[in-house]
């Protein structure tokens, strides 16, 4: 097991390094800073004024080089160029909220899918798993923005129920947390679901029935434990689509997450703070990774012991 | 006889409903097993063997099978009209069954250890502590070596012939009365069936438990049963003691199967008989034939054969079959036949 998982530690710094090459690679190329920032009678000698004094002359290599060194040994993402503070003091800023957001949002989806998933797997084709599936094909139909705006139309213009910006309450969270919960929760509950009906038809579990085992603990410990293993790997591998969603999700409801952050830094071309926020929604998604690998690892043995 | 059977099926019919049509798996069976000895199930696959086992464990999946008809007494209790809950303290308690595929009728995520002890748990009320250690000591009672190391072994990490020792030690944990074996060797090397059926066989002397065995292979049989169950397209077509299966079996399929067997010293290819073999396939279960379901495969079918279903003739008290063939020597019909 220790062996596993110092694999895969390795391997995730490896994915690492390839993202910040990537993202800084592609940004370099894409941005312009200068006639972003700059006014714009500014002339050459003022962009090459500008230049210099961000580094921006210096060859890409050199200056991925320079970053890389940074950020690995100082944990100093630079300065945002718009904002004049420190990228690291934006993003700590930023980030609880994104987490707190993704965090709720797989809770619900969890709490949701894994329930529904096995009801509609043991009443296979019955009007629960009909309607279920059937909601959740809709759920998987619908644009993330476009449930948000009709989530604040209905609880927050029309209900008033709830509040449908900022992040001050626990109130405040429900609907972000809802409208991106919904966005991974149909790919989760069909996950359960197939994984169920499959291991239902295992020999072990007729085995277990044979033993006198009684059936909510045939479902819940001798098949649930075997379906969840896909559903483990899922999580993992989907937390960079959550987090993509979570940018999607922030921007409407005006929640000052990580996600409306790399919008607004997009927007007015803040190259710092967008390499930062790349370089940390990469590094939550190979983290997110070595956990499913570890769990998936503890929940089966045939792994662990590969 | 004055004693009680262990176990009594009358009338057993256990029909599957698919799109196709109801699949008659099992189509009126009945037998009769005594305490303490072993009864053989033979058949060739689809005969409904399994499905006869698993109607007596209630464990046929529901949908799309389902028991439609019949009685199943075991010690006295009719188990269909048990409630869910009683029958859940039978399965693994009084009977308990082992399969044949050891190599996937484990559960892969948890340990050895665990999936024995939960028997203890659910039929003796024990701790975990006590559990765990009437595991280790069921695992070496089925010959496991290290009994106390394998115990926290994962099922992958044991050979087909030690996961088969591990589903017996599992089965007869709680000393259950009747213990059914489904094909126990068949996915299994030779030297390690014969292994297998040696311990079936010590343990069921050890524990005086009566045994159903269920196998297309009339070795084990032999080696194995007193009585024996012949089943073809979900019926019973003969019932007889051991000795009589090898010496006197009456119905034509019995007696193909015996036929089809190559023995030592025999030689096929030279000599002027040939190594016999049932034509044609086990017919489908689903449309209804009123003749006999074998005829079609039979050499000595009768006009009678096509049109009318024999009853099960009662040929002694120890030997029945279901054959117009049979009519001329009976001495009576059994009370629930097929045709009836």
């Amino acid at each position: 097991m220790r062996t596993y998982i110092i694999t895969k530690l390795l391997h995730a710094v490896g994915v690492a390094l390839v993202i910040s090459f990537v993202s800084f690679f592609l940004l370099f190329y894409t941005a312009d800073p200068a006639s972003t920032l700059l006014p714009e009678n500014a002339d050459d000698a003022d962009i090459a004024e500008f230049e210099k004094q961000f580094g921006l002359d210096r060859p890409m290599l050199v200056q991925y080089g320079d970053f890389l060194a940074k950020v690995v040994f100082q944990g100093d993402f630079g300065s945002s160029w718009v904002a004049k503070v420190l990228v690291g003091d934006l993003i700590g800023v930023a980030l609880w909220p994104t987490l707190k957001l993704a965090i709720a949002a797989q809770i619900i989806a969890a709490v949701l899918a894994i329930p529904l998933g096995i009801i509609a797997a043991i009443r296979r084709y019955s009007l629960v798993d009909n309607v279920t599936t059937f909601l959740v094909l809709v759920g998987q139909a619908m644009p993330l923005f476009w449930l948000g705006i009709v989530l604040i139309i209905i609880f927050g213009v029309w209900l008033k129920w709830l509040p449908v910006s900022g992040s001050d309450t626990f109130a405040h969270l429900i609907l972000p947390a809802i409208t991106l919960g919904s966005f991974i929760l149909p790919l989760n509950m069909r996950l359960v679901r197939s994984g169920m009906l499959e291991v239902l038809s295992q020999d072990y579990i007729r085995t277990a029935r044979a033993k006198g085992v009684e059936e909510g603990r045939v479902l819940m410990k001798h098949a649930f434990r075997n379906a969840a293993i896909p559903l483990v790997t899922v999580t993992g591998v989907q937390f960079g689509a959550l987090l993509g969603g979570a940018v999607v999700t922030e921007t409407v409801f005006s929640w000052p997450g990580l996600g409306r952050l790399a919008i607004e830094s997009i927007q007015v071309g803040d190259f710092p703070v967008v390499q930062a926020i790349v370089l940390i929604f990469g590094a939550f998604t190979i983290l997110a990774n070595l956990a499913a690998d570890i769990g998936s690892a503890w929940i089966d043995p045939r792994i662990r012991f590969d | 006889m004055a004693e009680t059977p262990i176990l009594e099926v009358t009338g057993l019919k256990t029909h599957f409903h698919t799109p196709e049509g109801v699949v008659r798996a099992v189509d009126g069976v009945d037998f009769t097993l005594m305490p303490g000895r072993t009864l053989g199930i033979l058949g060739e696959s689809g005969s409904g063997k399994s499905v006869t086992a698993l109607s007596v464990m209630r464990l046929v999946a529901d949908p799309p099978g389902r028991i439609v008809d019949g009685r199943i007494m075991f010690e006295g209790r009719d188990l269909l009209a048990l409630s869910p809950a009683e029958m859940r303290k039978i399965r693994g308690g009084e009977i308990s069954m082992i399969f044949q595929e050891p190599m996937t009728s484990l559960n892969p995520v948890y340990t050895l250890g665990d999936q024995i002890a939960e028997v203890f748990q659910i039929h003796e009320g024990m701790n975990r502590e006590q559990a765990w250690a009437g595991a280790t000591d069921m695992l070496e009672q089925v010959g496991i070596p290290n009994p106390e190391s394998r115990v926290d072994d994962y099922p992958h990490q044991f050979s087909g012939g030690m996961r088969q020792r591990a589903m017996i030690a599992m089965a007869i944990a709680c000393r259950s009365r009747l213990l059914i074996a489904d094909e126990p060797t068949t996915a299994l090397d030779v030297t390690i069936q014969a292994q297998i059926l040696d311990l079936l066989l010590k343990l069921q002397e050890d524990m005086g438990m009566a045994m159903m065995l269920i196998t297309h292979d009339l070795g084990v049989i032999a080696e194995t049963s007193d009585d024996v169950v012949v089943m073809y397209a979900g019926e019973v077509v003969e019932r007889l003691g051991i000795d009589t299966l090898f010496d006197d079996p009456r119905h034509p399929y019995t007696r193909g199967l015996l036929n089809s067997i190559p023995r030592l010293g025999e030689k096929f290819t030279r000599g002027k008989q040939p190594l016999e073999e049932i034509p044609g396939t086990v017919p489908n279960l689903i449309d209804y034939d009123p003749g006999c379901p074998f005829a079609a495969r039979c050499g000595q079918a009768m006009a009678r054969c096509h049109t009318e279903r024999p009853p099960l003739f009662k040929l002694n008290p120890a030997h029945y079959s279901k054959c117009w063939l049979s009519e001329a020597d009976a001495e009576g019909r059994a009370g629930v036949a097929a045709a009836g």
